[in-house]
């Protein structure tokens, strides 16, 4: 008997949100209550998350942690694990959690326990996305972040916080109910929306894998987010609070990588390979393009925004590639982009919870008055620009090292874009830190204090160790991605032998599509749910699929 | 002798509302003013006490009156929500009918009243015990609608329910006339073998879509929905909350059995008249929704979007349609007396408060009336995890199935707008700045209404499954 560790880091948070809402109590004797308990919850949850993580099997790329359990019946269950790919997010999700309660602990002043009930209830949707093994129950989790997010950016942000919400909120959900009817799509061709079933047996017909690409795509790329839909994440992060920001830069962009990697590489390995060079072109625009906009911007958030959407550009491509170097190094990107901009914005925080303005144009020469905050924030802009050394350059190298395998130019065209990221993010260190301090203003402003300390060094420590040892991650994702290289690969073959031979194994009775071919199984042969799920997960579920599909 | 008592051992829950009613009008009539407190109250005892002989009593399947109607799961699943939504109305009622002085015994006896003609209709498989179940029902709410006799709104809202509920009676009955005269029976059954064996002929089809529109304009379903605003926003709001729910679950219920049972073999004929209805319905409650300012138009405008949404159910003509249909109901029920409970809360100084703007704040000064509202609202957007979420995901899911693609699309289009007018709610409760507070006390019975349907909401998704299977068999019973 072993404790079922994914729930419970799961919904850890949710019974913290659960304890602040039933604190008595009032103003600021609630606030202060309210904000330990989160402090408590969070690092509870990180440390399990670490339990987890030290747990975890690198060698295996099988899901691990199983959990599954009888929930909507016929074929739709709570069903929960991690492998390497999913297990470092919801370590980053609950690493990055404890800093954002502890930048908001000051500059939240009004409605705290709400705040705090918000922050904890997104902390169990965020993880539940990345631990959740069925589609509908990620579905669930994916979704549900939206509204805690929404108020935070509606109730907490700045001046034009209603629009920002808005804007993100129908952005997002625009995406994703189009994902929900390809859901139910698959739902009703393979019987179950087990994730872990699916990747095993379901081979979805090559011509329906094109429209639930784009429908996934229509989702993931909102919530990446790529060029072009990524108006609404400036918006989002410059009216957002900072800890919003920080959570919005560091795990819900991740939401969209890690949708392509569980989802559009292996299950529409065919739609992948087809669509790949429209990901390397709005990838290469968004590092090129976006990076241009940063070098304009006025607001720190906003550039900082803008530089995420670049970073993301990587990912993208270093995803699509399908190489292992290239799957990886987005794997890694997103991890040290959780890291890195988390810190960038929480160093926005810093100086705007003193002067109250994001405009560059208001700072300047913070260096005389603020050394050890221009040492973190300089670890933090080298590491964007993806200096080596620091944790941005291995996912960097690695996703252009991929791409390469596949094409140059896509490459070429990237790399000038983390030339342009150097251009940005050193032209606004330059505007704020270095010059002379000559702003009426800023004379007095005081250096990083003690609390604030605390939450940028781990960072720096971090940022570093990702830097110069990336092993530590690479040892927990390696089997999964070559697994998942493999997948795609083999599925490709597959497909390959379909169009070559025109005798498609059939294997299941006739598709439930007319027209489609009669392609509805992978190798090997029956039994079509020949996967066996891990002691863990108790087993005796596949009875739901087959009668879903007699059913039929 | 035996066959009758047979038939009216079948109907005993419908027979016991309607001797409880007439008991009740006795009591008011010999009691006076006095006992509406009291006949309140027995009205809901009635009603439960109905629910559980329908739950409790008969076989699974036991057929009344020559085959005019019919008591199985589908029945009892669709009576059930019927009640639910009445005791619901009548629970929120009460002291708002005393503050604007027309706490009447006469209410809680035309709820029942309207009550068992909602029972007649899911049950109800001839056309004839379709009718006559459909204008128990109506002439009730017409009374209803106008029961603020001194208001002119609510005169104006009765009137208007009366005259266009009279055109579409109307047109629905000449639409049974011309099915009649095309297949020489009124048995649902009996039609549609008559149809299955000579073809779906030009008569039949003119019949179909004049019952239809009878259909659509109880459903509120556009063309038909121009009254929905007007009456919502004239009638006494819980009235109006009462017409959100029970009605509504009849008539889609009605709408389900009298389609699907008696022209399964004309469905390509109604699939595309339920189609176009379905997307009209949901396109125009969300965008007029947007411009609203009164509350009670806005729910107006919602609930005619989610009709649409219950429709692709109907479209589907499936099972799992049906399905779909049978829970999009039950929660929009739960969800909608959420929402017209805090509607009914909206009181400063002992008045309404019926603009959206009243909300201003309202997460600062009542919060936890504004989680409830929130949690509707999130709800009737479709957001998991609220059980809105899962009334939509089994509509979509039937739509999908029975390859209604471009339906299933404009559906989930409809419903981000939707998502756009009931974050705007949101927002007025918890980002702009408090309006004046409204007034603390609430009625037990308000309290238990608002308490009851957020934790129905919210823990929604874990009681799903026994729930969704209910569901799915009661469905079955009706298509096979």
């Amino acid at each position: 008997m072993h404790l079922p560790l994914l729930s419970i880091v799961t919904f850890l948070p949710l019974l913290g949100a659960l304890l602040i809402l039933v604190m008595p109590g009032e103003g600021e004797r609630l606030a202060k209550s309210a904000r330990w308990i989160a402090l408590v919850t969070t690092l509870a949850t990180l440390a399990i998350s670490l339990v987890i993580w030290a747990g975890f099997d690198g060698s295996s790329a099988a899901f691990q942690f199983e959990e599954k359990a009888n929930w909507l019946g016929f074929g739709i269950s709570y069903h929960m694990g991690v492998d390497g790919i999913s297990v470092l997010f919801v370590v980053l999700t609950a690493g990055l959690m404890p800093f954002c309660i502890l930048a908001s602990w000051e500059s939240i002043k009004v409605r705290v326990a709400e705040y705090m009930i918000a922050f904890l209830l997104l902390e169990t949707l965020m993880i539940g996305v990345f631990c959740a093994l069925d589609l509908v129950l990620f579905y669930v989790f994916f979704e549900g972040g939206l509204i805690p997010m929404f108020l935070i950016i509606g109730v907490w942000g700045g001046v034009r916080r209603v629009y920002a919400s808005f804007k993100f909120f129908l952005y997002t959900l625009l995406g994703s109910v189009l994902m929900l009817l390809a859901i139910l799509w698959m739902y009703l061709y393979a019987g179950t929306t087990d994730i872990a079933v699916l990747l095993q047996s379901a081979r979805f017909p090559v011509g329906m894998q094109a429209f639930l690409w784009f429908a996934f795509l229509a989702s993931f790329a909102v919530k990446m987010p790529m060029w072009p839909v990524h108006t609404w994440l400036p918006d989002a992060h410059v009216e957002a609070p900072t800890a919003g920001s920080v959570i919005l830069a560091g795990i819900l962009l991740k939401m969209g990588g890690y949708g392509f990697l569980r989802f559009s590489l292996p299950m529409f390995a065919s739609a992948s390979h087809s669509f790949a060079p429209l990901i390397f072109v709005l990838s290469v625009m968004a590092i090129i393009y976006t990076s241009f906009v940063a070098l304009a911007q006025e607001d720190m958030k906003k550039l900082i925004a803008y530089s995420s959407v670049a970073h993301m550009g990587f990912v993208t491509m270093g995803i699509f590639s399908l190489t292992h170097e290239g799957i990886e190094g987005g794997i890694y990107q997103m991890l040290s982009h959780g890291v890195v901009s988390g810190a960038l914005f929480l160093c926005v925080g810093v100086i705007y919870d003193r002067m109250h303005t994001r405009e560059i144009a208001a700072y300047g020469g913070l260096v005389a008055r603020m050394p050890m905050y221009a040492a973190c924030l300089m670890v933090f802009a080298l590491a964007n620009v993806g200096l080596p050394g620091t944790g941005g350059f291995v996912g960097e190298f690695l996703t252009m090292l991929g791409t390469f395998r596949v094409n140059t130019w896509v490459v070429i065209l990237a790399a000038t874009g983390a030339i342009l990221s150097a251009a940005y993010m050193l032209y606004l260190y330059w505007r704020v830190i270095f010059g002379r301090l000559v702003k009426p203003a800023l004379q007095t402003i005081q250096d990083l204090s003690l609390r604030e300390f605390a939450i940028l060094s781990p960072l720096v420590i971090i940022t570093i160790i990702m830097g110069v040892y990336p092993n530590f991650v690479f040892g927990v994702t390696h089997a999964s991605v070559a697994n998942l290289v493999h997948q795609s690969e083999m599925a490709m073959a597959h497909h390959q032998h379909v169009a070559a031979t025109g005798t498609p194994p059939v294997y299941g009775g006739s598709p439930a599509e007319g027209g489609e071919g009669g392609e509805r199984l992978y190798a090997p042969p029956p039994p079509r749910f020949a996967w066996s799920p891990s002691p863990a997960s108790g087993g005796g579920t596949q009875s739901h699929e087959l009668r879903m599909r007699a059913a039929r | 002798m035996s066959a009758l008592s047979a038939d009216l051992i079948t109907l005993l829950p419908e027979l016991v509302l309607a001797v409880a009613a007439m008991a009740l009008l006795m009591l008011g009539a010999f009691r006076g003013e006095r006992s509406a407190a009291l006949a309140t109250w027995l009205a809901v005892v009635v009603l439960a006490v109905v629910g559980y002989l329908l739950l409790a009593t008969g076989p699974p399947k036991a057929t009344a009156f020559g085959g005019a109607f019919v008591i199985d799961g589908f029945a009892r699943f669709s009576g059930i929500l019927v009640l639910l939504g009445s005791v619901l109305g009548l629970l929120m009622s009460h002291r708002y009918l005393e503050d604007l002085r027309i706490a009447r015994f006469e209410y809680p006896v035309l709820i029942l009243l309207a009550t068992l003609g909602m029972l007649l209709m899911v049950s109800a498989t001839s056309f004839i015990a379709l009718y006559m179940g459909f204008e128990l029902q109506s002439l009730a709410l017409y009374v209803l609608a106008a029961f603020h006799r001194d208001s002119q709104r609510s005169t104006e809202a009765g009137l208007k329910y009366f005259v266009l509920g009279a055109l579409s009676s109307g047109m629905m009955l000449y639409g049974i006339s011309l099915i009649y005269g095309f297949t020489g029976t009124t048995g649902f059954g009996e039609v549609a073998s008559v149809i299955k064996a000579t073809g779906t002929g030009v008569g039949v089809i003119f019949g179909l879509v004049f019952l239809i529109a009878g259909l659509a304009f109880k459903v509120s379903a556009v063309p038909f929905h121009m009254w929905t605003p007007d009456v919502y926003e004239g009638a006494p709001t819980p009235i109006t909350a009462l017409f959100s729910m029970a009605p509504k679950a009849a008539a889609m219920a009605l709408f389900l059995r009298a389609i699907l049972t008696t022209f399964p073999s004309a469905t390509p004929q109604w699939q595309q008249i339920v189609w176009v209805v379905s997307v009209l319905s949901m396109f125009l409650g969300a965008f007029a929704a947007i411009g609203q300012t009164n509350i009670k138009r806005f729910m107006a405008y919602s609930s005619i979007a989610n009709m649409g949404y219950v429709l692709i159910g109907l479209a589907a003509g499936t099972a799992q349609g049906v399905q779909g249909a049978l829970i999009y109901m039950l929660i929009y029920i739960v969800t909608n007396a959420g929402a017209f409970g805090v509607i009914l809360a909206m009181r400063r100084g002992g008045v309404m408060a019926e603009e959206i703007s009243d909300l201003s704040g309202l997460a600062r000064s009542r919060p936890g009336m504004a989680f409830v509202f929130a949690a509707m609202m999130f709800s009737l957007a479709g957001i998991p995890p609220l059980a809105g979420f899962f009334s939509k995901f089994y509509v979509f899911l039937a739509a999908i199935n029975a390859h209604l693609y471009v339906l299933a699309v404009l559906g989930v289009l409809a419903s981000v707008i939707g998502a756009y007018y009931y974050l705007r709610i949101v927002k007025i409760m918890y980002f702009d700045e408090p309006a004046p507070a409204f007034d603390e006390e609430l009625t037990l019975s308000l309290n238990t209404v608002l308490v009851g349907s957020s934790l129905f909401t919210v823990l929604f998704i874990f009681a799903a499954a026994p729930l969704v299977a209910l569901a799915g068999a009661a469905a079955k019973t009706l298509v096979p």
